[in-house]
């Protein structure tokens, strides 16, 4: 029993981490068609944005309680300045060539993770976190780590905030519309564009704070991190269902589950290979995804 | 597409002069192929010293090793754009078929102990299988959604051969080819000149096939296809079909390639399995000019050199003095060709293929 807590939170927990990547990377293919093959170097830069303010370098945040707030907000901030900076400077001058958007997407994601390794090193860099985290508590016989909570509780916060967005605000309203059908939204007189740098920061400071909260889950940030956690973003965004966030959600918990329980009862690195064998099933039996959007 | 163009040609015709001159020229440099070819096959019995592209001889080993690294590139880069440029298929998932081709005739050698012509027979074997198998399922997803299932199977495979199951693939540090198997003109380096042999005619092989492919009937149902997958559906054609012959030729090719890389490299390793190397076919692909006969290879060669010059670049004392701000991006060669990649789609679209096309374009404006 004891295991089965603590894969399900670990589980859950690497489920979290995939949606906080996933959703950004669902909402800007769903708007804009573009498959931000950079969306790990965001994260990326949001882990190491955390990074270097904890080790001290920020005045007032620190690898402590508050501190550690600061710093995660911090890198938060970094990665969405990131992301905008990505969609105004990279990708809106392409806005007539869609293939080279993903293309140039592709260039920015080798060439940041390398400049982050040229600059810090390619070793991976402890993040220490607060205390208060980095302990465990018990549950059922179990030591779960405490980060394991914390990540799905922002993943859950994050899911929650951007259906209020969608769902009740305007500029929600005009990116759901944009989704469903671009050329009519442009049609009626609303510039779907200003939704896209919208949307790209949307999706840019959730991958970041994935980085942050992903320094904690594996008590370091390295350069290569979010372009092998993008990859699983990739298979949840495609199981879920392409521009759906509910399918976005229920695919990052399937996959982190299977992940986790399939590394702990088979072979380790077997959870991995099963996962991507699930995705094959699953086009084979329905091509759309769980949740039946169109690809 | 063809009636758009008619107009255009009839115009041309009409000032005969300019046509045949035009016309005699092109007959007389038709074959430039065929020199071109000779001086490749006759630079090991070169001693021509290239300053600056090249350190020392062009005929010696560790250049013709080069070389034929940069023939091997050109030849899978342009086996990658039959999918990319010729069929519109973004597949991230090149580097799997070409591992196939490595790892399972590297295997069979070590583990099964078959000879190096029937290992690598069986080795091309499975690369037509699993691009087959693994082509089926992933183009029945179509437009981006293909490109994250292709990724998704070769990050798989590229996890699977990094654990190391049951100590055959060798894990991180890869696996050796067993000397004693390969054929004798094969090892060492005094026989590097073979090796690049064999990776110039890759070169050659491929370029064929895929030249005589995309001028085949099905070639055209690719083009077709490229240009607007529906359209081809309307005229009572299904795509899947199409799709599929070019993924398991395309598959076909980097395994054959990735069997030339065994001898070349004397062994397998899992970076060739890994994402990177496949986006590094497709910053080639676009480098060169994607759809276009000659650029995916010159894009290859381009870019094998690049990465090698640079590695250098990186580790040399003029880098080192430099101050900070220049210094540590310079250190990491996949940061300059990531940069490198970004600015080609900017500023070079079509590639490098079509740089005299757009020169000649602008002359006549700015005269």
């Amino acid at each position: 029993m004891a295991t089965v807590v603590l894969l399900t939170f670990t589980g859950l927990g690497l489920g979290a981490l995939y949606f906080l990547i996933a959703s950004g990377l669902s909402l800007i293919f769903g708007l804009m068609d573009v498959l931000n093959f950079a969306h790990g170097a965001l994260l990326s830069v949001g882990a190491y944005g955390t990074w270097w303010a904890a080790s001290g370098r920020l005045p007032g945040a620190g690898p402590g309680g508050a501190g550690f707030v600061l710093a995660a907000v911090f890198g938060t901030a970094v990665g969405t300045v990131a992301a905008v900076l990505l969609e105004v400077a990279v990708i809106r001058p392409l806005y007539t060539r869609p293939r080279e958007q993903i293309l140039a997407t592709v260039g920015v994601g080798l060439a940041v993770p390398a400049l982050l390794s040229a600059i810090w090193g390619a070793d991976p860099r402890p993040l220490a976190g607060p205390k208060a985290l980095s302990g465990t508590f018990g549950l059922l016989g179990a030591e779960v780590p405490l980060n394991r909570p914390v990540l799905i509780a922002a993943a859950v916060l994050v899911l929650a905030a951007l259906k209020a967005f969608l769902g009740r605000t305007r500029h929600g309203l005009v990116v759901r519309a944009g989704v469903e059908d671009r050329a009519m939204v442009t049609a009626l007189g609303i510039d779907v564009r200003k939704a896209f740098t919208l949307v790209f920061a949307i999706g840019g400071a959730a991958a970041a704070l994935g980085g942050a909260l992903g320094g904690l889950y594996f008590g370091s940030v390295d350069p290569g991190q979010g372009t092998s956690l993008l990859i699983f973003a990739f298979v949840v965004v495609v199981t879920g269902g392409m521009g759906s966030l509910t399918g976005a959600a229920l695919a990052s918990v399937a996959v982190g589950l299977v992940q986790q329980f399939a590394n702990y009862y088979t072979t380790a690195g077997l959870g991995d290979v099963a996962v991507v064998v699930l995705l094959a099933a699953l086009l084979l039996i329905r091509p759309r995804g769980l949740t039946g959007r169109l690809a | 597409m063809t009636l758009a163009t008619q107009p255009h040609d009839r115009a041309r015709t009409t000032h005969p002069c300019p046509a045949t001159r035009s016309e005699r020229l092109r007959r007389a440099t038709r074959w430039w192929p065929a020199p071109v070819l000779l001086a490749l096959f006759a630079v090991p019995y070169s001693a021509l010293p290239l300053p600056g592209l090249l350190d020392g001889p062009i005929g010696g080993p560790g250049n013709l090793q080069l070389l034929a690294l940069c023939l091997l590139s050109g030849g899978l880069a342009t086996g990658y754009d039959l999918l990319l440029g010729r069929t519109g298929l973004l597949s991230f998932g090149h580097a799997l078929y070409f591992a196939a081709g490595t790892y399972v005739t590297d295997i069979l050698m070590l583990e099964a102990g078959l000879s190096f012509t029937a290992s690598a027979l069986l080795g091309l074997l499975a690369g037509v299988a699993l691009s087959a198998l693994l082509g089926a399922v992933s183009l029945r997803v179509g437009g981006i959604g293909f490109s994250m299932v292709t990724l998704a199977f070769a990050q798989a495979a590229s996890l699977l051969v990094q654990r190391d199951p049951g100590g055959v693939t060798g894990g991180e540090e890869g696996r050796a080819a067993p000397a004693g198997r390969l054929p004798a003109s094969l090892v060492g380096i005094e026989h590097t000149a073979d090796l690049y042999w064999i990776a110039l005619a890759y070169l050659v092989v491929t370029l064929a096939v895929v030249g005589w492919a995309v001028r085949s009937p099905t070639g055209r149902v690719w083009a077709g296809i490229k240009e607007n997958e529906r359209r081809v559906e309307v005229l009572g054609l299904r795509p899947y079909g199409f799709k599929l012959v070019a993924f398991v030729l395309a598959g076909t090719l980097a395994a054959l390639g990735g069997i030339v890389y065994l001898l070349l490299t004397g062994g397998a390793t899992p970076r060739t399995t890994t994402s990177d190397f496949t986006l590094s076919l497709l910053v080639m692909v676009v480098l060169g000019g994607s759809g276009t006969r000659w650029g995916p290879m010159i894009g290859g060669i381009l870019y094998t050199w690049a990465d090698q010059r640079l590695g250098d670049l990186a580790g040399s004392g003029a880098v080192a003095a430099l101050p900070p701000v220049i210094r540590v991006p310079l250190s990491q060669p996949l940061f300059l060709l990531g940069a490198l990649f970004v600015a080609v789609i900017y500023l070079l679209p079509g590639g490098v293929a079509r740089l005299p096309a757009r020169l000649r374009s602008r002359s006549p404006a700015t005269r």
